[in-house]
């Protein structure tokens, strides 16, 4: 409580109130800290404390074996966890010059695809919990379990998955899987629509996200927001056109961007509906790759002791919470020598301090929750 | 009751004993009967069943464990919570501390007194019911901010703010559409309002004009908000301020909060009941006395659950609104709307002193209507709901 204002006219003292939201707030996803200042509900500033989760993934990388660094990958995000296996194995790839099972690069994307889809959904879900809605939260985590429960026959694991090994991936997907999975995208589908009616359409809903917090573009290239963020902004960049890797150039997907249709551009009701709509087009993806997997094998031959010669490579994947880029070192030994994850949670944190002022309580959480971030993520 | 003990005074019952502590005594053994035997049950069943609605709104099973699905499980919440440590903060204010609760519940509590569940049954048939009602649920708004800021916790501080100025303002829509029907009924009385209406649904108040049926949705919203119910929660917006104003109780005292806030769900009911849907009035089909007091009590309790019914269905479909908009919805829009209601039916009985039988019957017509769309949504709702999708195992 350093800062003393005077209100005007009355002479009636009045202090800000300085509270610590977090580390065990309950919409603050995991464990991340907020300084805010508030007057009253308004915010004068919130100032995000990061740091909570920090697991030093990073510094592991120069520890273990090439191998041996894709499970520890899936903690860097474990929403999200075969984006992050992906994002690594290519650079590893790359660097090592391994070509990839074209079957290993279709199991990559259903998984990949799949994952999004699980990852989208406790991003609406738990948004929607934080507005105070409970029931859609439980209905997008009862989805999500299918989805598990389709991870777990593809890969033996519901949340860290290390399926997408160097080369390829772990195990191959049986065409009864592949059955399962489209029986799974028969029901999903109409979900989607479901949740519309229940949640995304509702007046309340669209009260609580509509014209707050908008990102600008401008705001959006200085602060280095990416992923669903900032194509809620208006701004088509997807990794997986823009700079495509796998077998994205293949397939046809649309690429969702927010248009503004109940606000401002870029609000959080914007961010909101971009989530829904990238499921939607996920998919899609799933079914074409479904449709066009190949025959042979799903990894290709990689020498036990993986040793990539000397050089460097940064490699970009298209993770749910945005562009998540591998800077790898290699120094020709077992080891690589630096590991760096960029991730776009952590980016996307820069920027709450900005948009939060003059905000509510209320807003800030849901603020918090249209950016989708996740502590894991932030920290690595 | 009033009348049976004064039967029993005049024929020396209680010879000697001074008449204040007579009835004192008296008033305390009905509160005790009260309680014990219809509030506790009451709002712990009150409690159960809301989480079982709302565990199948939301596809989950729910309580289903302590007794025949679950049903006992509010005994068990509340044996357990007995048991639990009971915490003082040590920079809490103690003793207002460890008060806010009792006054939340005695706000609440003392609501029963007024209620009508039969011709007979009430405790006291007050001549200022409504406004004994008004005026000792606004207990409960000193009971919040007693434990909002005796918790010396800054979110149960915000907490005990909101709820202030939520309850507050909610309470002159809620009050001005409860004077509707004063106007209509020309009374206070609880059992007043009730014999001034009839069994069939055309002679409630909720059709009496156009007027009244607006003012039971004006009733209805505000009490939810009064009642810190979905989608008026943000007092305890679990999302938002950790847990409002309880978050620094635990034990029983937590548990009195809920307790009154289950408990009042039944009261709002109870209350819309009463003033706009007929209370007890049931058609003329026995003249055995006790027969048709259980039938009474019965079709109060029905109608009275319907409603405790439909604040648990919102509950579980709305999400939370923001604290301005709150503030809005209520200054800009419901106490206007509030005053033309009343301004509206005070002008219809200048126009129409005895009602209008025509406007009645059209009015439920019209809300016929309303229900009839509201049930059709709910069918297609139904319809293209899909279950659950179930992937069989392979082993």
């Amino acid at each position: 409580m350093d800062e003393t204002l005077r209100s005007e006219g009355e002479g009636l003292h009045t202090e800000d109130m300085t509270i610590s939201m977090g580390p065990q707030h309950p919409s603050t996803h995991g464990v991340l800290r907020f300084v805010i200042k508030t007057d009253g509900e308004v915010m004068r500033e919130a100032i995000p404390d990061v740091g909570y989760l920090h697991r030093s993934i990073e510094k592991i990388g120069e520890k273990v074996t090439w191998h041996g660094y894709v499970p520890y990958t899936d903690r860097a995000d474990y929403l999200a966890a075969m984006f992050a296996n992906q994002g690594f194995c290519m650079a590893a790839e790359r660097l090592g010059g391994v070509e990839v099972t074209r079957r290993g690069e279709f199991c990559r994307v259903i998984a990949c695809e799949l994952n999004r889809i699980a990852s989208h959904l406790i991003a609406v879900g738990t948004f929607a919990q934080d507005i105070g809605a409970v029931t859609p939260f439980i209905h997008a985590l009862r989805e999500r379990e299918t989805v598990n429960d389709l991870m777990e026959e593809i890969c033996g694991a519901r949340l860290t998955y290390n399926y997408i090994r160097i080369g390829g991936v772990g195990y191959d997907i049986t065409p009864q899987t592949c059955d399962r999975i489209t029986q799974f995208l028969d029901h999903f589908e109409p979900i989607v629509d479901e949740f519309n009616r229940l949640l995304s359409y509702n007046k309340i809903f669209i009260e609580r996200l509509a014209h707050v917090a908008p990102i600008t573009k401008e705001d959006a290239f200085q602060y280095n927001i990416v992923g669903p963020n900032l194509r809620a902004c208006g701004v088509k960049w997807d990794i997986r056109r823009d700079i495509p890797y796998s077998v994205y150039p293949e397939l046809e997907f649309d690429i969702p961007v927010g248009t503004g249709e109940k606000g401002t551009l870029g609000d959080c009701y914007d961010r909101y509906i971009v989530r829904i709509l990238e499921m939607q087009e996920s998919c899609k993806i799933v079914r074409q790759c479904l449709k066009m997997l190949p025959k042979g094998p799903a990894i290709a031959k990689v020498a036990r002791k993986f040793k990539p010669p000397a050089g460097e490579i940064y490699v970009r994947v298209e993770a749910p919470r945005g562009d998540m880029g591998f800077y790898v070192v290699s120094d020709g030994s077992e080891y690589p020598y630096r590991v760096r994850i960029r991730t776009g949670s952590f980016t996307a944190m820069s920027l709450i301090d900005k948009l939060s002022r003059g905000l509510m309580v209320a807003d800030l959480i849901a603020l918090i929750a249209s950016l989708d971030v996740d502590a894991p993520e932030i920290d690595r | 009751m009033q009348q049976l003990l004064n039967q029993l005074i005049q024929e020396g019952y209680f010879h000697g004993a001074p008449m204040e502590l007579v009835y004192a005594g008296f008033m305390l053994l009905a509160a005790f009967v009260v309680l014990s035997f219809f509030v506790a049950p009451l709002a712990g069943i009150t409690s159960w069943l809301e989480r079982r609605v709302w565990a199948r709104i939301q596809s989950r099973v729910g309580p289903n464990r302590v007794g025949p699905q679950g049903i006992l499980q509010w005994l068990a919440d509340g044996i357990k919570n007995l048991l639990k440590e009971d915490i003082i903060p040590t920079a809490a204010d103690r003793r207002l501390f460890a008060l806010a609760p009792y006054v939340v519940f005695a706000g609440f509590f003392a609501t029963f007194v007024v209620i009508p569940f039969g011709s007979q049954l009430i405790v006291a048939d007050l001549n200022i019911g409504i406004l004994y009602l008004l005026a000792i649920t606004s207990l409960v708004v000193v009971g919040i901010l007693m434990a909002g800021w005796s918790s010396n916790n800054k979110w149960s501080l915000l907490g005990g703010m909101r709820s202030a100025a939520q309850i507050v303002s909610y309470e002159i829509p809620a009050g001005l559409s409860l004077l509707t029907i004063v106007f209509a009924a020309g009374t206070m009385s609880m059992q007043g309002i009730i014999t001034a209406q009839g069994w069939a649904p055309w002679n409630w108040f909720l059709f009496y004009n156009p007027f009244t049926f607006v003012a039971f949705f004006l009733y209805f919203t505000a009490a939810l908000a009064e009642g810190n119910r979905t989608p008026f929660d943000i007092p305890e917006a679990e999302s938002e301020l950790v847990a409002g104003y309880v978050t620094e109780y635990s034990g029983m005292r937590f548990l009195f909060f809920f307790f009154a806030e289950w408990g009042n769900l039944y009261v709002i009911g109870a209350i819309a009941t009463t003033l706009f849907l007929g209370g007890w009035q049931i058609p003329p089909v026995t003249d055995h006395p006790i027969l048709a007091g259980v039938l009474q009590f019965i079709v109060f309790f029905l109608k009275a659950y319907l409603w405790v019914f439909v604040a648990m269905w919102v509950r579980g479909t709305l999400p939370r609104v923001r604290v301005d908009q709150l503030m809005s919805l209520c200054w800009k829009y419901m106490v206007p709307l509030a005053f033309i209601c009343l301004l509206g039916t005070a002008a219809w009985m200048v126009i129409w002193p005895q009602g209008n039988r025509l406007a009645s019957f059209f009015m439920f017509l019209i809300g016929l209507g309303i229900l009839g769309l509201f049930l059709k949504r709910v069918s297609f709702q139904i319809r293209h709901a899909r279950p659950v999708l179930y992937l069989k195992p392979y082993i």
